[in-house]
């Protein structure tokens, strides 16, 4: 996992996971699609392709102690926050070795040992849980910091107004991130948000930026410098991403021409793709060679079809866990 | 008669009453150009425009409120509620507002609006877009709650909730939009407070809720195979209840289930079946059994998630052993 703490490494290597947990994420979606695709996936899911740089370069500036929470478009936080293919392919099929034993699903996915506190299919329902963890780590002594991510339809959400008055109020360690994609569901941001959304946070004296999603170093680089400063005590933050989701809102959603033109989807494809730019950059820049990076893909690729495979074979929870996890135990008197 | 399917119902309904009266507006997410993610309102804001089809931010607790103060100042709105799951962020604009305003302004204010929305799990969409919590809103005074079970009702339904004065929450179950039910083309209402008397019978009561009326069904088709006759009854509405239609079938059958897609705790299988028991005890030759969903979030896994709901064989295994009067311990 990247980390602020044990920067030992060249940035050559920084450089390359963060290319490859950006293929990572491209990756198992393309995989997941074509898992419900072939009706073999219960259920639907909201691809995160396209939206890479963003999940990864705020990522990579965490450490496993830090947090995060997601949203109904998780996918890409999960990876990037350090989870592997096989348990999460296996939840995306309900079964047993799943992240939440198949309890949860592609829209629940939580993965404790990384701090991902989980995505959420309430729109905005993270605010109060990232901004209570942030909270936590205050009161605690700890110097973890948290971020929500949140997309651009979640500011119409009351609650975030309500979060963000507390943590300006009492300087927590938490950073809101919101993924704007120009679109919630099948209309354009733009008509149902009034104003600017860094304003929103301004008002409350939250320090606002805003970076093109799709440019990975920019991100990263915004990312470790607010980490760096909310560990000290100097946050929230807010941080605007622009960027685009490839697919339909969900994975069924396939008709989409009356809300948004292929035209444009053909032009955040080909000219703005985080993967391809990043990828143009580092063999520019000689960090690797054209040839090293199919490689890497193509490794990524079989990992991923090797956790499919293993996913489908999987066994799914004996029907007795239908009513475990129900209420936490209590330790043993 | 004509077929038509529960979203087309749905859809006529509300277009006729705009049509009849330019105070109705509607309003959610998604809802005009998009017609919901189930499509159920699609060719609406084509007929009435985005002036009385409002396409809302996602700000539910805010959009209800609006409604709520819309609602007493002369326009009836319509709120559309993508999923049941997201009643828990309107409950207090909902609840402490609507439900109250009537009653605590000596009936002086009124709040003639409708809240539709969902319920219904088995769509594999795990704990937050699962739910049937309509026994949270029956239990608030002042609020009217309707549930349809099929194209038929959830057109004469939604068409009496709209012409009513009180607030009224609405849950089609969302598993049901693509059933079709013969449907008069012809205008009708159906009157809150009247259930239906589905199926006639003489050994046992079944009393279903939305989709678990076509459970209930069912398990009379299978039963009366085996020579048992069920009686299947569809309240329709909860709030009001026609207690009448329910007691009258079992003081002839003496035995009663009802069946519901709520928790099986603290819901509404429990409230109709309590008064069954305080107002028929002396009819009765078997106890009244209430069948809920699992008291557990909905899980994901398809393994899970299907035996958290009641199933017509399940239905039929507890009517015949009331029946035949078999011990067995009630779970
Ligand atoms: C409280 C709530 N309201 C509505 C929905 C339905 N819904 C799911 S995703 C979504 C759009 C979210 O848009 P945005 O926040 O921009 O995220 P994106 O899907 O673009 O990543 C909506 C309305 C929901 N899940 N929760
Ligand atoms: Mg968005």
């Amino acid at each position: 996992m990247a980390t602020a703490k044990n920067k030992r490494k060249t940035n050559t290597e920084d450089y390359l996971r963060m290319y490859r947990q950006m293929v990572r994420i491209r990756s198992f979606e393309d995989n997941a699609n074509q898992l419900y695709l072939s009706a073999k996936m219960p259920g639907l899911t909201h691809m995160y392709s396209g939206e890479e740089a963003v999940a990864v370069g705020i990522c990579e500036a965490l450490t496993d102690d830090d947090k995060i929470t997601s949203t109904h478009r998780g996918h890409g936080h999960c990876v990037a926050k350090g989870a592997e293919f096989k348990q999460m392919f296996c939840e995306l099929l309900g079964k047993a070795e799943g992240y939440c034993r198949g309890k949860g699903g592609s829209m629940h996915i939580a993965d404790q040992s990384h701090g991902n506190l989980g995505a959420n299919a309430i729109v905005g329902g993270s605010m109060g849980i990232a901004t209570g963890a942030a909270l936590s780590a205050k009161l605690q002594g700890r110097t973890d910091v948290t971020v929500c991510f949140f997309g651009d339809g979640a500011t119409a959400q009351g609650l975030w107004y309500e979060v963000m008055n507390m943590a300006a109020l009492w300087k927590l360690p938490v950073i809101y991130a919101c993924e704007n994609n120009g679109y919630s569901e099948y209309t354009k941001t733009d008509e149902i948000a009034a104003g600017s959304l860094t304003a929103r946070a301004e008002a409350f004296g939250i320090e606002a930026f805003e970076v093109d999603g799709q440019d990975v170093l920019a991100v990263n680089e915004l990312a470790q410098t607010l980490v760096a400063r909310a560990r000290k005590g100097e946050g929230p933050f807010f941080i605007e991403l622009k960027t685009y989701r490839y697919h339909g809102h969900h994975v069924g959603d396939i008709n989409r021409d009356y809300y948004r033109s292929k035209e444009e989807e053909t032009i955040w494809k080909e000219q703005r793709d985080p993967i391809i730019n990043f990828g143009a950059w580092l063999t520019r820049e000689g960090i690797a060679s054209e040839e090293e990076l199919q490689e890497l893909r193509d490794a990524v690729k079989a990992d991923a079809e090797a956790a499919v495979s293993y996913a489908l074979a999987a066994d799914y929870p004996d029907i007795s866990e239908v009513d475990m996890h129900v209420f936490a135990p209590n330790d043993a008197a | 008669m004509r077929e038509i399917t529960l979203s087309k119902a749905v859809n006529e309904a509300i277009a006729e009453e705009m049509r009849r009266d330019p105070s109705i507006f509607l309003m959610g997410e998604d809802v005009a150009e998009a017609g919901t993610p189930f499509k159920v309102l699609s060719g609406l804001v084509e007929e009435f425009g985005t002036e009385r089809i409002i396409d809302t931010p996602i700000s539910e607790p805010g959009f209800m409120g609006l409604a709520v103060g819309a609602a007493m100042t002369g326009s009836r709105p319509i709120v559309d509620l993508m999923f049941g799951d997201f009643l828990f962020l309107v409950m207090d604009q909902l609840c402490n507002q609507a439900a109250k305003t009537h009653y605590m302004s000596g009936g002086k204010l009124s709040v003639p609006l409708v809240l539709r929305t969902n319920m219904g799990a088995t769509r594999r969409s795990a704990a937050q877009h699962s739910q049937s919590l309509h026994a949270l809103v029956a239990h608030i005074p002042g609020l009217k709650v309707a549930m349809p079970s099929s194209a038929y009702e959830a057109k004469g339904l939604m068409k009496t909730a709209i012409r009513d004065n009180s607030p009224v929450v609405i849950f089609e179950d969302k598993l049901m939009y693509n059933d079709k039910a013969p449907v008069p083309e012809e205008e009708y209402l159906i009157p809150f407070g009247e259930a239906a008397v589905l199926r006639e019978g003489s050994d046992i009561t079944l009393v279903g809720t939305s989709s678990m009326v076509q459970v209930a069904l069912a398990a009379a088709e299978t039963l009366a195979a085996e020579g048992i006759s069920a009686e299947v009854i569809d309240p329709r509405t909860i709030v009001p209840l026609d207690e009448e239609t329910i007691l009258t079938s079992v003081r002839k059958t003496s035995r009663a289930m009802v069946i519901d897609e709520g928790h099986q705790s603290y819901g509404v299988s429990a409230e109709i079946a309590s008064r069954i028991t305080e107002k028929a005890f002396y009819y009765l030759d078997a106890p009244v059994v209430r069948m809920g969903a699992m008291d557990v979030p909905v899980p994901f896994s398809p393994a899970l998630e299907d035996i958290t709901v009641p199933t017509a064989e399940g239905v039929a295994a507890m009517a015949r052993h009331l029946v035949r009067g078999e011990a067995r311990d009630v779970a």
